[in-house]
């Protein structure tokens, strides 16, 4: 047994463990990160509608940010709203799971909201709660999560998984068309995910139109960690790559890292969903990144504008009908160096 | 299991060599790991010869199998130390997010690379010590303790980080894992350099032995003099210092810090320890043996992507090798607590 002053220790070891902690405190803050740069993210027309009309009261409920996307979608719900000054928007927590978001859903359909813009935690499980909604008389924007029954929704506005992949991969086939054999790899994010299922079938008809397929193809997380892991090790299954399409640009930062790490750039990549690091790389052209295609969290921001004019009865005003539609499907459009410029102010930080 | 009151057996005093034992069990226990190893490289060898038969490409993907080790590697590392002394550590995944993420925010960036790298590991120290001190001082078991930390910190490292990507504008950060002196990479050295200085720590040091001591029989080892409480702190701080480490290089890995880093490395550590022959229960377990449990994952996921195979595979195998190793390592514990045959 040793027989140091044990008191003595302590109040050393303490001391330190203090200090230290004081030091960490103070001048390891996160202030300067907040400071996002958005503008472009949120917008009101000049028009008749961007005039003020009836107050209304605007629910909203979306997952907890685990994700540079759906944190941005929530960002940019609450930033639209701001804009008009006939909107108070009510947030509600969605919990952890589907049968959480219900039962906040439940509570908000209490509070009488007159429209409710819903990004579920799962479409199919938050389709009761959307009729629900709807059978107490509000307007219910189901945001990018498909409901199973379009009666559950007033609107729905939602991205293009599909059509993603195919622009993605005739954006590859275009570049690579006329060579022999070409390797394509395509990293997959969530495998299980619907979402991944229809990016990667739009991917492969994509290629198919140039008489091309995907040669390795691997999956990860959507995280960076998972991307930079798939990636080492898929460059070791294949010493030369023609193309490769990453299906996510948050795990892209990963990718990236890979490649420089390998120190290899014979290939050419292209991303998605469309964040503001991945169109810095696209911009200046210093990394094998040269398009991505998006996947825009601006539909909160459209999704908002859209719940305002339905609860306030009114239309969009380039179109005839004296109504919102029913459905908006937002087309996946390729960014590359030639239009980085125009899509920088709607990335969105990762 | 040791048991710290019995005598020496004779086989044990016949052992003198400098190599004789890893953590008071037989070196050869860890042959089984190296068989697994070699055939899965026969498997990449028949299916991929063109990677597996040819000399500088298997050296090259062999290196990235190392690289990709190294991070889980050294947390496997301190979660041994923990689980030989009869303690778990399910935090281990959520420190690191916490020590990238607290390393990279942009008010750590502005002091350059040796702030972020002493913030990290500060943090996965302080961390373990919080947890050392709820499980000795606080009392609480050490599952409860570290899920606890776990969900608190990964929690925390959203919190700092706003659940944005932390992208490190430091180059000399990504350069450690971009860096290869002698053809090695760093991330490897420093991975081979940890498993060294914990074997040393686990098989030459007093501190190595009241560990397994602890881990064997807790009581047994309090009734020697050993400081139940104080070790036991030590330990997870330890597994902290690890998760600082691992920290550092994941972030120069991933060229960010993120509070999604580290996600289910508490599993994968626990099950690189367990197939290694580490006891959940304490008191037994060799760090050749975490480090090679390691490798055989690692060398399991790199075959399934160069093989093109999909990954729900790859778990599947994951999970029949963890049941075949405990399998195995049943058989060999109850062989070993069999009385010797009369005359033998």
């Amino acid at each position: 047994m040793r027989t140091d002053d044990p008191s003595r220790r302590r109040l050393l070891f303490g001391g330190v463990a203090l200090g230290t902690g004081a030091v960490l405190a103070a001048c390891t803050g996160n202030s300067q990160n907040n400071s996002s740069n958005d503008s472009g993210q949120t917008k009101v027309n000049a028009g008749d509608n961007a005039a003020p009309g009836k107050a209304i009261t605007m629910g909203f409920s979306a997952p907890a940010a685990d994700h540079g996307w759906i944190r941005a979608i929530t960002d940019n719900a609450t930033k639209q709203a701001a804009l008009y000054k006939d909107v108070t928007l009510t947030k509600v927590d969605a919990g952890k799971d589907a049968p959480a978001q219900v039962a906040a859903i439940q509570t908000l359909i209490q509070q009488k909201p007159d429209v409710i813009v819903l990004l579920p935690q799962d479409g199919a499980q938050l389709t009761s709660a959307g009729k629900a909604a709807m059978g107490a008389g509000i307007p219910v924007v189901n945001l990018d999560r498909e409901f199973s029954d379009p009666g559950a929704s007033r609107l729905l506005i939602k991205g293009d998984n599909y059509g993603m992949g195919l622009a993605a991969g005739q954006y590859i086939g275009a570049k690579l068309k006329g060579k022999t054999n070409p390797v394509i790899a395509e990293i997959a994010g969530i495998d299980n995910l619907p979402l991944t299922q229809d990016r990667s079938r739009g991917f492969r008809d994509g290629l198919a139109q140039y008489g091309l397929k995907v040669t390795n193809r691997v999956a990860a997380q959507f995280t960076v960690q998972s991307g930079q892991d798939v990636t080492a090790n898929l460059l070791q299954a294949a010493p030369k790559i023609d193309a490769i399409w990453n299906h996510d640009d948050d795990q892209g930062v990963g990718v990236l890292a890979a490649i420089k790490q390998a120190g290899r750039s014979e290939f050419f990549m292209v991303g998605g969903a469309g964040s503001l690091d991945a169109m810095q790389h696209i911009k200046s052209g210093d990394s094998p990144l040269v398009a991505t295609v998006t996947y825009p969290p601006t539909m909160a921001s459209s999704a908002v504008s859209l719940a305002r004019l339905i609860a306030q009865g009114k239309g969009m005003s380039d179109l005839v009908e004296l109504q919102v539609p029913k459905q908006i499907v937002l087309t996946s459009e390729t960014i590359t160096k030639d239009n980085v410029d125009k899509y920088l102010p709607l990335g969105f930080k990762s | 299991m040791i048991d710290v009151a019995a005598r020496p057996t004779p086989a044990a005093t016949e052992r003198t060599s400098w190599w004789r034992s890893d953590g008071s069990e037989p070196v050869k226990r860890n042959l089984g790991l190296v068989g697994v190893l070699v055939l899965l490289l026969i498997v990449g060898m028949v299916t991929r010869s063109d990677i597996f038969l040819n000399g500088n490409r298997l050296w090259n993907n062999e290196l990235t199998v190392l690289t990709q080790a190294s991070s889980i590697g050294v947390i496997t590392i301190g979660m041994t130390f923990v689980m030989i002394g009869g303690g778990i550590d399910l935090s281990v995944g959520a420190l690191l997010a916490l020590a990238s993420v607290w390393s990279t925010t942009v008010a750590t960036q502005s002091y350059g690379a040796g702030v972020m790298i002493f913030a990290a590991l500060v943090v996965g120290t302080v961390s373990g010590l919080i947890n050392g001190i709820l499980i000795s001082y606080g009392r609480m078991v050490p599952f409860i303790a570290t899920l606890a930390t776990m969900v608190a910190a990964r929690g925390l490292a959203q919190k700092i980080s706003g659940k944005l990507t932390q992208i490190v504008r430091v180059e000399s950060i990504n350069k450690i894992a971009e860096w290869k002196p002698l053809g090695i990479p760093l991330l490897v050295i420093i991975f081979l350099v940890a498993a060294v200085l914990a074997w040393i720590l686990l098989n030459r040091t007093t501190f190595g032995r009241r560990t397994v001591a602890i881990g064997g029989n807790p009581e047994a080892a309090r009734l020697a003099g050993i400081n139940l409480r104080r070790h036991t702190l030590t330990l997870y701080a330890l597994s902290g210092l690890c998760c600082g480490i691992a920290a550092v290089m994941v972030t120069a890995q991933a060229t960010a810090g993120s509070s999604d880093h580290g996600n289910l490395y508490e599993l994968q550590a626990i099950a690189a320890a367990i197939i290694g022959g580490t006891a959940l229960t304490g008191g037994r377990g060799t760090i050749v043996g975490s480090v090679l449990g390691v490798l055989v994952f690692t060398q399991i996921y790199n075959l399934f992507i160069v093989k093109n195979l999909q990954t729900e595979y790859q778990l599947i195998a994951q999970g029949i090798i963890i049941v075949a190793a405990v399998v195995i390592q049943q058989f060999r514990v109850a062989a070993l607590r069999r009385p010797a045959p009369p005359g033998a």
